[in-house]
């Protein structure tokens, strides 16, 4: 007769039977790439127990475009079409970055209205990129009706980019040393108007949402991310301030005219999904305060770098009646903007976090590296932690909140 | 510390480091051997406590050392960067000490870093691919790497054999035009289908 030594007193041995009756074997589970909660072409490979994620493991690159081997084949601005499809929610704040990051390199600096331009531009991004952010969110924790409120609002905002660069989507507007067109009539006026009659509609949409209970249910306490982790893991972007970490490079690290605007920077308190939506929810507040600063000082004379005849072509009238302007077009199409050898490196805050580029250039009119430093990258590296302990329902969730693109995250 | 008093630290601490040529922030050159004690007194002592990214540079295939790995890190309380870099010092198997150990952000710079140049970070507890998928056999932003892409397997054995299907390389002909980097004349630097010219129709000229 064998006897079981193992366990000395019977307690133990309950506890030990008990553990054995209510634990189950490990589950592997695939989420995505086509899973309408990963946002794109994510997949998590997750392993779990019963109901609880053990292991997250994100699977990227199924988007995987290869841009920055492009970047190194061509010329500067021929590129600037390429930053459209990195985060594709905000296309003219990534044509923006891209533009300031080469014009670092030959210390270029911009004219009063075409900052002021490039500042408009980035701020309805902004709205536009976390509209689609905050009603795509409710979706994924069950609140519809969002949805149908912010792509309201957005296709107001691709009206203006429509008229504005010809584009709704892909909108190629920056050129290195300006922006494609100056503003067409009346534009302004029309932003202004946006934004008035915008503010009440995002109170409204916020207010679906912010003392929802099935919404707080959801989202507080839920993927709680340190602040000490949150700078660990190289999170920027409302993810980052989220943990209470009031990073913003706009307020920070000024660029393209930033600092002549008054806005505040909301930070969260505890870092859980609910802080990371309330700073979503607050940015585009204060995305409107920036753009009606904007609109009301809105600097007129030039749009462009002017005297950078090797960066930025002549106008369009001037090519076809002028000798100079022609051949001066005709080398800046075939060579490029020529740039000075070096290497900058350049973050704009960017609707998703800070958007990098590291350009190495060795002369000449093609970058001889391009890095793109994507905010939705660093952003999903966290993932593997903040899932593990967290129920499959919460990695809905968590993904959600983390408001990441893959197009910019596989480049 | 301002960005000043870190720099001069720095040179105190490592005086084989050298400046490394730049246009905005500090910039060094540091031996690889270094790299990890150098990062770490940037993020203690400098203040520079995050990691914003790590990349590679391939200086071309005539350059020797040829591959760089950079860091670029910031600081959030003073919000400056600073630029770290490293030359490998093998071309064949360039191998670079790991910074995951220090920031758990390095973990899938690194690997991508790995997955594109084949750089190997030594301490890497999970190095593999991550863009591309896991057996892809080549590194595609090393510079020898051609634009159009080299035929490759398919991942998927099964449907590979199924199907017959493989990753072909992209006719350039029609598609983006090349333009050469560094100093070159009118003609060579010109954008132009380059000798990928080949379309879907006429054959690749081998």
């Amino acid at each position: 007769m064998a006897t079981d030594f193992s366990f000395p007193d019977s307690a133990a041995k309950t506890a030990s039977a008990a553990s054995r009756e209510f634990s189950t074997e490990k589950m592997s589970l695939s989420m995505g790439p086509s899973h309408p909660s990963t946002h794109g072409v994510l997949r998590v490979q997750m392993e779990l127990d019963g109901d609880v994620v053990t292991r997250a493991d994100p699977v990227v690159g199924y988007l995987h475009r290869g841009d920055e081997k492009i970047a190194e084949n061509m010329t500067y601005n021929q590129f600037v079409p390429y930053t459209d499809r990195l985060d594709y929610l905000a296309p003219l704040a990534n044509n923006v970055a891209y533009a300031i990051a080469v014009e670092r390199l030959a210390k270029l600096e911009m004219p009063p209205r075409c900052q002021a331009i490039r500042v408009i531009v980035c701020e309805m991004a902004r709205i536009s990129a976390h509209l689609m952010g905050l009603g795509a969110y409710g979706i994924d924790v069950g609140a519809w009706s969002v949805f149908l409120y912010t792509f309201t609002e957005r296709e107001k905002l691709y009206k203006l980019f429509e008229e504005l660069t010809g584009a709704r989507f892909t909108t190629s507007y920056t050129r290195i040393g300006g922006v494609a067109r100056d503003v067409p009539e009346g534009w302004i006026q029309r932003v202004d108007a946006f934004c008035d009659q915008f503010l009440p509609i995002l109170d409204e949409v916020l207010k679906l949402l912010s003392r929802n209970k099935i919404f707080l249910d959801r989202t507080e306490d839920i993927g709680v991310i340190s602040r000490e982790d949150a700078i660990a893991y190289g999170l920027t972007g409302p993810n980052l301030r989220g943990s209470g970490v009031p990073l913003d490079l706009r307020k920070d690290k000024p660029y393209s005219g930033y600092e002549q605007y008054e806005f505040d920077v909301p930070v969260g308190t505890r870092g859980d999904c609910y802080d990371r939506y309330l700073c979503r929810g607050e940015e585009m507040k204060q995305s409107v305060r920036i753009l009606k600063q904007a609109v009301a000082k809105f600097p007129g004379g030039e749009w462009y770098a002017k005297d950078a005849k090797k960066i930025f072509g002549p106008p369009k009238d001037k090519i076809l009646s002028s000798m100079e302007e022609l051949i001066q077009n005709f080398m800046l199409v075939t060579e490029g903007p020529q740039m000075p050898p070096g290497e900058v490196y350049f973050e704009a805050e960017n609707p998703k976090g800070a958007l990098g580029f590291y350009v190495v250039s060795k002369g000449g009119g093609v970058p001889w590296r391009l890095k793109i430093r994507s905010p939705s990258f660093c952003n999903l590296s966290i993932l593997p932690k903040v899932c593990v302990g967290a129920m499959i329902s919460d990695v809905v969730s968590i993904l959600g909140s983390l408001d990441f693109v893959m197009g910019e995250c596989d480049r | 510390m301002t960005a000043a008093d870190v720099t001069t630290a720095l040179k105190e601490k490592f005086p084989q480091i050298t400046d490394r040529p730049s246009l905005d922030w500090p910039a060094f050159d540091i031996a690889p051997a270094d790299v990890l004690a150098g990062l770490k007194f940037l993020r203690d002592d400098g203040g520079y406590d995050m990691l914003a990214d790590i990349t590679a540079i391939d200086d071309g295939t005539d350059k020797s050392p040829r591959f760089t790995v950079v860091w670029h890190l910031l600081s959030t309380t003073t919000h400056n960067y600073v630029r770290v870099a490293a030359a490998c010092a093998n071309d064949a198997e360039p191998v670079m000490p790991s910074a995951t150990g220090l920031w758990p952000a390095a973990d899938w710079h690194e690997r991508e870093t790995y997955d594109m140049f084949g750089i190997t970070f030594t301490g890497h507890p999970d190095l593999r691919r991550i863009l591309m998928w896991d057996g892809y056999p080549y590194f595609p932003l090393r510079k020898e790497f051609p634009l159009a892409g080299i035929e490759t397997e398919l991942p998927d054995v099964e449907v590979a054999a199924e199907t017959k299907a493989k990753v072909r390389p992209a006719p350039m002909m029609g598609g983006p035009f090349v333009t050469s980097s560094g100093e070159f004349g009118l003609g060579e630097a010109e954008p132009k289908a380059k000798d990928e010219s080949w379309t879907e129709r006429r054959e690749k000229p081998e």
